[in-house]
């Protein structure tokens, strides 16, 4: 099996808080690893540095066999979608600008039309980006990071603040890119059903690594699942 | 008066091209405060005996490159290193011009513009940094718009966002300096900011926004010089007149209800 990500020993640290301690995993091709864990369990901060975003950590990162301090060259096979795109209300770029600013060749425009056939939005096409809806938004950016044929697909809770109706849409979408065209998805939630539901592997953290494997060893486990619900409620009631 | 109108509309065109990629970025009074820096260099150049905008553009280009990098590196907000690099370049400005004897009129049409003595060199200088900068923004176009759009999702994308930051800043600079001859150091943010204020207003795409800024920012130049020259006013005043009067039939059009709901 093509090891696709390789995390080793990782821990991210601030001056009074350690963000991420000594974790380490494995994400295979064709995986669709959902990561669980409340707010501050270091979900963004791991991604952060998965994509180069943060480079201060100790530990390995390797992308494809190599690691990510030596070449940056895995970014243009990773299609990654952000938890809230944060721009512009009134950005002047359309639905069809937004999807082309991911295209990496020119040469690849036509891929923009057939990507936004796939995911049911080129009807926006030329729809102004901050004048849609959360969830055609959230489509919006998948279809960016697919514009490549990304072989890695990376999220960070990329369904907050959308409708039920959108979720759901999102949700098959991604089914499909995995099930048919092979991508392996990253993707960090706190919709336990969700990933109960999609994900063939499960990463509970917080701050450290406290489960890593099968979705089913995950959800079998009432001990774990209690766990992971209750370390999600107290942070519930903490910020509440 | 042929040599005022190609100058100005060569820089009507460069204003709303770098100005788009400044107002998108909440870098609106940027170019104000590369202008007000310039002016310390153009007081350096007079003091020096060397063609004032020689220095302008030494002294801009440095100072917003410094101003950019130590913006990232203690964390400033942008508006706050705005203020430094603005009221630094008037302070200096106005020291060397303390020291060289005062005002004079070279000085004021740097202050205002002074388009219609645009000599035949400074025409050529204008269409040459015009077709340059132009040509580098269609090169780097993609990574240009991306990182203005969101400087993140750029990044991961594999955009060099810092180099990019520095370029447009470098390009802001040269631009200001080449249009302090239409409408001087006092008046040239309105040109990057109120042709594509309203544009924006207009344009559902970025290419469009940039097509309906340059038919703006032309009309307002070319029809400020034209006025002023017919009445005998000042032309920068007059040009900036025609943009805010554009600006302002806008905005009635919009109250009206007769723009699109994306506006």
């Amino acid at each position: 099996m093509l090891k696709v990500v390789e995390i080793d020993h990782l821990t991210i640290e601030y001056p009074d808080v350690k963000a991420i301690d000594d974790v380490s995993f494995t994400v295979n091709q064709g995986d669709f690893l959902g990561i669980i864990g409340p707010n501050g369990a270091g979900k963004s901060t791991l991604f952060a540095s998965m994509l180069n975003l943060n480079t201060k950590y100790k530990g390995t990162i390797k992308f494809f066999g190599t690691d990510i301090r030596k070449s940056k060259n895995y970014l243009k096979e990773i299609g990654y979608v952000p938890q809230k795109p944060i721009f512009e209300k009134n950005f002047p770029a359309t639905v069809n600008d937004v999807v082309k600013m991911g295209l990496q060749k020119e040469s690849d425009e036509n891929k923009v039309d057939e990507i936004l056939q796939q995911l049911w939005i080129h009807e926006l096409s030329e729809r102004r980006i901050g004048e849609l809806s959360g969830g055609q938004q959230q489509r919006v950016f998948i279809a960016k990071a697919l514009v490549n044929n990304p072989k890695v697909l990376i999220l960070d809770e990329p369904v907050t603040g959308i409708d039920q109706q959108s979720i759901d849409l999102f949700y098959s979408i991604l089914k499909e890119l995995n099930s048919k065209q092979n991508i392996t998805i990253i993707w960090s939630s706190h919709d336990l059903d969700a990933v109960n539901k999609l994900a063939n592997h499960v990463a509970c953290l917080n701050r450290t690594l406290f489960f890593h494997g099968e979705s089913d060893d995950f959800f079998e486990n009432d001990e774990l699942v209690k766990q992971y619900s209750e370390a999600s409620m107290q942070e519930h009631m903490h910020h509440h | 008066m042929h040599r005022a109108i190609i100058s100005g509309i060569a820089i009507a065109i460069l204003c709303s091209v770098v100005g788009l990629f400044l107002v998108l970025r909440r870098y609106s009074l940027f170019g104000d405060a590369i202008a007000h820096s310039s002016f310390g260099g153009i007081a350096l150049g007079l003091m020096a005996g060397i063609y004032p905008l020689w220095t302008a553009y030494g002294v801009s280009i440095i100072s917003a490159l410094i101003m950019t990098r130590i913006k990232d590196r203690f964390n400033i907000s942008g508006d706050a290193s705005i203020a430094v690099l603005l009221s630094s370049g008037i302070a200096v400005g106005l020291v060397i011009i303390g020291l060289s004897g005062g005002f004079t009129l070279d000085i004021f049409s740097f202050l205002f513009g002074s388009i219609l003595l645009v000599s035949v060199n400074d025409t050529i200088l204008i269409l040459s940094l015009t077709g340059i900068i132009l040509i580098v923004i269609l090169l780097l176009y993609r990574q240009l718009l991306y990182s203005t759009f969101n400087e993140e999702q750029a990044k991961v994308s594999g955009v060099s966002v810092e180099k990019i930051n520095y370029l447009i800043v470098f390009m802001a600079g040269i631009t200001v300096v080449t249009s302090i001859q239409l409408v001087g150091v006092l008046l040239i943010s309105a040109l990057f900011v109120i042709p594509n204020v309203t544009a924006i207003m207009y344009g559902k795409g970025f290419k469009q926004t940039v097509i309906i800024s340059m038919s703006f920012s032309i009309f307002s130049v070319v029809a400020g010089i034209l006025v002023s020259y017919i009445f005998d006013i000042t032309p920068a005043g007059t040009i900036v007149l025609f943009a805010i009067g554009i600006f302002a039939c806008t905005m009635g059009i919009k109250s009206a209800g007769l723009l699109s709901r994306h506006n």
